[in-house]
């Protein structure tokens, strides 16, 4: 059997990037370890918050699942960051464990051109620096064009508890065992990350009457762009709150060497924004408690999910921690705690494409990359879909930039200045957190998702008239006045005083006028979508700090569109620092934009290159 | 860019002090090949196996004859002036001897550096920030003893340390705001409130602005105190200049409309330096080649720091000194009064009587006066104390221009807008102040978030 694309591995990025294929036309076959674990979350049970969020929401501006399988199963919808201004608005859902996976496989298999398999990847057969197809530990090989791996957690993992090392996955599942030697044989750098996940409780083990609870919102969303909700308010689970105390810090204390991490037993690094409780403790020795979610896993099952307490300690250790906190005395453990050490590939490895420098037609996607969280990897997953098959066509690759998407700055990140422990996404890794706004992601790119393929006519219809909408609705704004004479109307405002006419586009700028009230005191017609009002009214309200960051942005893009050609010899140019040429070399930027954010190229070297580049051209 | 040679791999040389007649001359070879090439040259020991930063006794020989009799000293990388291994001959003084050194050590493959080099390389090999680089290369160019001061200043880091404390200040408020944003439900973790903004941008705002005031004279003391005599004609502007100069550069005849070209030159009151211009005298004129001259003068009191209106003693207030007056009055302006001697039938009760000075030009009566007045009116004395902040590099201080700007906005819509969007202003100032130091974007932000705040699953 042929295939045009594998992609080895199921989870979020795996999904997302059989998904784009398979839709994009290409007979695409998906090789996962076990069919029951297919979307599976085996760590937090949530997707979105701030930055992720966003994320998710430009998944499904280009095209991509994660949204709409989100808004199909969530036991609680919040946006969050709602206090502040609506750059870091951020919607966060509790996924149900149970119902996310069982619809994300219900897509797979109603999808056409897309074949799942149960099996494990040993390795890939390459001929001539390119990837043909992919062999089986069976033995069996399986030829295609591209070879996308989606592999997690798993190359060469080990679970670590207290002073134990034990190969295997997540849920007791099997590891990849030679794929990651097998990459290290084709010239890859391979590094090792950590990872850790806390406690599971038994629900009705926990003392909910002492704990504050954390409910969902009261207003109905959703995360696709696409679809209605699908919920009811009082439908939501709610969360609960409980903290560390002294005792549980003397009990950590007391026992800080029989964990992995301080005991020595190691090796892999681990992300510092998810430091497992016994870092917190020991790192800030000034704070008294450390603050803890409950979270439900699922309508399904009894297991509650103890966000915060991600800890390597031995089992005897962990039920002593957990009786010391507040609620949880007579708590129930299902399952401990642990860290899991797997394999990763050095991202500098890769092209913007998210395409191998080395093996042509090999694209990685999650965190075999580095990262770390379903949303990083799905986004991931989505890009090496639509890459691989824009190769495929003999296309450009999409490349996101800065100031277009946060997927732009998680992959340019990664292939800018690699990453030492996993990567999470942040606003603040963010230049032009303004411009990339949760209410804006279908505007900055439902366009690249109706060219490439992903969004259909019909979508993209109703994309389109979203845009003429808010075009009107501006328009009609500047053109409306109030006039000093409509005393009532203007009384109505809770204003200060108008002296000559007034534009409604001017009004609105003024922070206690809302596009709300306009629309009550009638001024405004009822037809207009909630998005589109809330479009038009940010629009209005920030343009000051938008038009700053539109110009620091264009500033960016002039170097963005300064290409530096694949052959360049950075040995040749004279004046750079031997720390830049060395990472030059090692990144090879596609842009002299790109190349003034890898980290040890100072402002003197891009000077130095720029002037190269300009005399190259015109040799050329 | 291409004949600058390459300023990495290249071994440079230059005389690092004057060509001339002195005891000794040092000639300092910096790069990879230094030691190499001079050891090829020095007659007594093997350079290469010397420990590092020791002086050397021998001679400077090729094909066998003894060229000098020398110290030599060898110093090997990192820690050396450019990073790089130096070395450094002591020879005697006197243009022969030292530049047929020069001269064998350029024919055995050094490169004769171009200004400033040896600090540049020093700044990309990371020794110094852009600061300090641009302060040494401002303290290789300083004429005055003054000047001298100020360079040292941003050399020894202290308008860096200025700026880095700026920054840090910066980012810890950002950093807070950051993981406020990114950790929304960590209800433990302090919440940055608009007063906080207020509180830290009042003392950013005045610091930055005191910071570019003070610099305003620092420049002065950089660039000279840039001085217009200016006046009707023939009230005694270009004897005023020679008696400030102590010479007769200017021609001076009693036919009005005499200087028509603008003539400067320079003198030090307390250490700085008085760029002085005089200037076609002003009045209505048909003459076109005077009218030049006239509107020349008009633009050179716009441009000056400080303006001399020069006022005859014995006559009237004419319309067009009365102009004058108004045209200076928002500057730094001295009104002197020529020809004290004669009879007082000027009206000085509409003068600013603060800024007059009499003096007479033809006894050089008032001549010292005219300097103390000078000297108090820019603070001159106070420019020499340490607790005087100053950046005198012009692109530096744009950049805090820039940062002043932008603290106003902060202040300013730090009521209507929320905090997140406040904050876009708080990360440019931070930025900019990084590109003063020259600091390249890395990771320092969430280095120092995640250093400060504890959070997490």
């Amino acid at each position: 059997m042929e295939f045009e694309a594998i992609v080895v591995g199921g989870g979020h990025a795996g999904c997302e990037a059989s998904l784009a294929l398979a839709r994009l036309n290409h007979k695409t076959l998906l090789v996962t370890g076990n069919i029951k674990n297919i979307a599976d979350m085996p760590c937090n049970p949530s997707v979105g918050g701030p930055a992720k969020g966003i994320l998710v929401r430009e998944i499904d501006a280009l095209g991509g699942e994660m949204g709409v399988n989100t808004d199909k199963s969530h036991l609680q919808l919040k946006m969050l960051n709602t206090k502040k201004g609506p750059a870091v608005w951020a919607l966060r859902a509790q996924a149900d464990k149970i119902t996310y996976p069982k619809e994300m496989l219900k897509t797979l298999r109603s999808t056409k051109n897309l074949e799942i398999k149960e099996a494990i990847v040993d390795d890939l057969i390459v001929s001539n620096q390119k990837v043909i197809g992919v062999k089986l530990e069976s033995g069996e090989e399986i030829k295609s064009k591209v070879v996308i791996l989606t592999t997690g957690t798993y190359l060469k993992a080990d679970i670590l508890v207290g002073a134990s090392r034990t190969p295997g996955g997540p849920h007791g599942e099997k590891e990849a065992k030679n794929l990651s030697d097998n990459l290290r044989k084709f010239g890859l750098t391979i590094q090792r990350l950590k990872t850790g996940t806390p406690q599971r409780i038994a629900k009705n083990s926990i003392d909910y009457s002492v704990l504050e609870r954390e409910d969902g919102d009261k207003i109905l969303r959703t995360f696709s762009f696409d679809i209605e909700p699908l919920y009811k308010i009082e439908d939501q689970v709610p969360c609960y709150l409980t903290y560390t105390n002294l005792e549980t810090h003397k009990i950590i204390m007391e026992n800080l060497e029989k964990s992995s991490m301080y005991g020595g037993y190691v090796r892999g690094i681990g992300p510092r924004y998810c430091p497992s409780i016994e870092d917190k403790v020991v790192r800030f020795k000034d704070k008294e408690r450390h603050q803890l979610f409950l979270e439900p896993e699922s309508k399904y099952y009894d297991d509650i999910y103890l966000q915060g307490f991600s800890t390597s300690m031995p089992h005897d250790i962990q039920e002593k921690m957990v009786h010391s906190l507040k609620g949880l005395e007579h708590a129930k453990i299902l399952k401990y705690a642990y860290a899991i050490e797997y394999d990763a590939i050095d991202p500098l490895e890769m092209q913007a494409s998210l395409e191998n420098k080395k093996i042509e037609n090999l694209f990685t996607a999650g965190q075999i990359n580095g990262t770390s969280g379903y949303e990083e990897a799905a986004a991931q997953g989505l890009m090496a879909g639509i890459n691989a098959s824009l190769k495929m066509r003999g296309l450009e690759p999409l490349i996101l930039k800065r100031n277009e998407a946060y997927i732009g700055v998680l992959i340019d990140d990664l292939v800018t200045k690699g990453t030492k422990e996993p990567y999470r996404m942040l606003t603040s890794r963010a230049e032009y957190r303004l411009l990339l706004r949760n209410d804006n992601a279908d505007i900055r790119l439902r366009e690249y998702g109706h060219q490439v393929g992903l969004i259909d006519d019909i979508r993209y219809a109703k994309f389109k008239d979203k845009l003429k909408q808010i075009e009107e609705l501006t328009n009609k704004l500047k053109e409306i006045k109030i006039l000093p004479t409509e005393k009532d109307l203007i009384e109505k405002l809770h204003t200060s005083p108008i002296l000559d006419g007034i534009t409604l586009y001017d009004l609105l700028k003024r922070p206690e006028i809302s596009i709300d009230k306009l629309m009550e005191l009638g001024k405004i017609e009822e037809k207009y979508s909630d998005a589109v009002l809330e479009q038009v009214s940010i629009a209005i309200k920030y343009q000051g700090y938008i038009a700053k960051e539109m110009k620091e942005a264009s500033k960016l893009s002039e170097l963005e569109d300064i290409k530096i050609p694949t052959d360049i010899d950075y040995n040749k140019i004279l004046n750079i620092a031997s720390e830049g040429r060395q990472k030059l070399d090692q990144v090879k930027p596609r842009t002299l934009g790109q190349a003034s954010r890898i980290s040890g190229v100072n402002p003197s070297d891009i000077a130095v290159l720029s002037v190269y580049l300009k005399r190259y051209k015109n040799e050329h | 860019m291409g004949s600058w040679g390459d300023i990495m791999n290249d071994t440079i040389v230059s005389l690092a002090t004057n060509l001339g007649v002195a005891a000794i001359s040092i000639i300092r070879i910096s790069g990879q090949e230094s030691i190499k090439i001079v050891n090829d040259l020095f007659k007594e020991k093997d350079l290469e196996k010397v420990k590092s930063h020791t002086i050397n006794y021998g001679h400077i020989v090729l094909d066998g004859e003894i060229i000098d009799e020398v110290l030599v000293s060898v110093m090997r990388g990192p820690k050396t002036y450019t990073g790089e291994d130096t070395v450094e001959i002591n020879c005697h003084g006197g243009i022969g001897a030292t530049n047929k050194i020069l001269e064998i050590l350029i024919k055995k493959g050094c490169r004769l550096a171009s200004r400033g080099e040896f600090t540049k390389k020093r700044f990309l090999n990371g020794h110094i920030d852009l600061m300090q680089a641009e302060a040494i290369l401002d303290l290789i160019n300083s004429e005055t003893e003054k000047e001298r001061k100020v360079a040292i200043q941003g050399l020894n880091g202290n308008s860096s340390k200025m700026i880095k404390d700026l920054r840090e200040i910066l980012i810890n408020l950002i950093s807070n705001i950051e993981v406020n944003i990114d950790y929304p439900e960590y209800e433990d973790i302090y919440e940055v409130t608009k007063e906080d903004i207020r509180k830290n941008i009042d003392i950013i705002h005045e610091k930055i602005k005191k910071i570019v005031a003070e610099s305003e004279n620092g420049k002065l003391i950089k660039n000279g105190i840039k001085t217009a005599i200016i006046g009707r004609p023939n009230v005694g502007k270009s004897s005023l200049l020679n008696r400030l100069l102590g010479n007769e550069k200017a021609i001076v005849t009693d036919i009005p409309g005499t200087t028509r070209d603008i003539v400067e030159g320079n003198i030090l009151i307390n250490g700085i330096k008085l760029n002085i211009i005089d200037t076609a005298g002003i009045r209505e004129t048909k003459d076109i080649v005077e009218q030049i001259g006239v509107n020349k003068s008009l633009d050179i009191m716009e441009e000056a720091d400080l303006v001399l209106l020069l006022l005859n003693n014995n006559q009237e207030l004419t319309s067009e000194d009365k102009e004058l007056i108004a045209k200076t009055k928002d500057k730094n302006t001295i009104i002197v009064i020529n020809k004290n001697d004669l009879e007082e039938k000027i009206d000085i009760s509409s003068l600013d009587l603060e800024n007059i000075v009499y003096i007479n030009t033809l006894t050089y009566k008032g001549i010292e006066a005219l300097k103390n007045k000078i000297n108090s009116m820019f603070n001159l004395g106070k420019l020499d104390t340490n607790e005087f902040n100053y950046i005198t590099n012009e692109r530096q201080l744009s950049k805090l221009r820039e940062c002043l700007d932008l603290s106003l906005d902060v202040k300013n819509n730090l009521d209507t807008l929320p905090l997140d969007i406040i904050e876009v202003d708080l990360k440019t100032i931070w930025n900019t102040l990084g590109t003063i130091l020259g600091v390249t974007y890395d990771n320092e932000l969430l280095d120092n978030l995640f250093s400060k705040f504890c959070v997490g699953k």
